[in-house]
């Protein structure tokens, strides 16, 4: 037997535990169930990302998502999780076409991914490739300028390199606008009552 | 065995992508709580978030045919803007708990004509 290829070896083990526990937040019919199985999803997501050599992706994705959003989404689950929301069941009809749907869904995917012959292999072994940290270039990428393929001879292809800065800033502003609406949104009922009734005197 | 030996390429991570996002896309359709359906929309994005990180990769693709860092940045903007979804999808759905005093997306339909 050859010697374990530990890239192979960490691809599969993190890959089967998101599908699986993806495969969990399906099939589970319990709320909080779903929201611990979709937290070991993502953070196994998190290591396919290290794994690909997206450190700063990874990294992201451990702290905002995991930690961040579905902590605000577990928060949500604490404050809804009365009696019968609990575990809300489906009905076997929607079920069947759920299921029929997906399974379609997945073939073509399916079928998609593996049709292409350049995707099904590595670029000659994994090892030659020295590791680089990603979190300079994108910070550079972010801010306008793409340090990452400067040598690019083609300048058709130079042009589409263009930076982020100007999604940078709309995603900023808009997260700063929802994070507003989101405070407007879930203020205290009492204060609005308290309001109208006062405009009411 | 052979698995172990294989080496991984862009089309595996698609796959893992795939079926995160099909198990995503029957959550957001077959779960009643609305707290389901925004974590059926979280698997959404973060299979689509699997092949953009996958595409970008220098380790899948040699470096002249990847995306490049493009990849890992629209994967960044991903990420935030989940953020951003989840915090006014949670904020709507407490609203509609305090409103209507159910989480239930079956029964939100007070502005069906």
């Amino acid at each position: 037997m050859d010697e374990i290829n530990w890239h192979s070896f960490f691809f599969l083990l993190f890959g089967l535990l998101a599908c699986g526990f993806a495969l969990g937040v399906v099939l589970s019919s319990n709320i909080v169930r779903m929201a611990f199985y979709l937290v070991l999803s993502l953070g196994a997501t998190s290591g396919l990302f290290f794994l690909a050599g997206a450190d700063f992706v990874g990294a992201m994705q451990l702290m905002i998502y995991v930690g961040g959003t579905l902590v605000l989404l577990i928060f949500g689950v604490m404050l809804t999780a009365k009696g019968p929301f609990i575990s809300m069941t489906t009905s076997a009809g929607e079920w069947v076409l759920g299921a029929i749907v997906g399974g379609s869904l997945l073939a073509v995917l399916f079928s998609a991914a593996t049709s292409v012959d350049a995707w099904q292999t590595a670029p000659g072994g994994v090892e030659k490739i020295e590791t680089q940290v990603t979190a300079t270039r994108l910070g550079m990428g972010l801010l306008g300028a793409r340090v990452d393929k400067l040598e690019e001879k083609n300048p058709e292809q130079l042009a589409g390199m263009a930076g982020y800065l100007l999604p940078f800033e709309i995603v900023s502003v808009h997260l700063l606008v929802v994070l507003i609406g989101a405070a407007y949104l879930a203020r205290p009922k009492k204060r609005a009552a308290r309001g109208a009734a006062t405009d009411l005197l | 065995m052979e698995a172990l030996n294989a080496p991984v390429g862009v089309s595996h991570y698609l796959i893992v992508g795939a079926i995160m996002f099909v198990c995503g896309v029957v959550c957001m359709a077959t779960k009643r709580n609305a707290l389901g359906v925004l974590m059926g929309i979280e698997l959404v994005l973060n299979g689509a978030n699997v092949n953009f990180v996958a595409f970008g990769s220098e380790y899948l693709r040699p470096g002249t045919l990847g995306i490049g860092l493009d990849g890992q940045l629209i994967a960044l903007f991903v990420i935030v803007l989940a953020a951003a979804e989840a915090a006014v999808a949670l904020a709507i759905t407490l609203n509609f708990y305090n409103n209507h005093a159910t989480v239930d997306v079956d029964q939100a339909d007070e502005l069906k004509g």
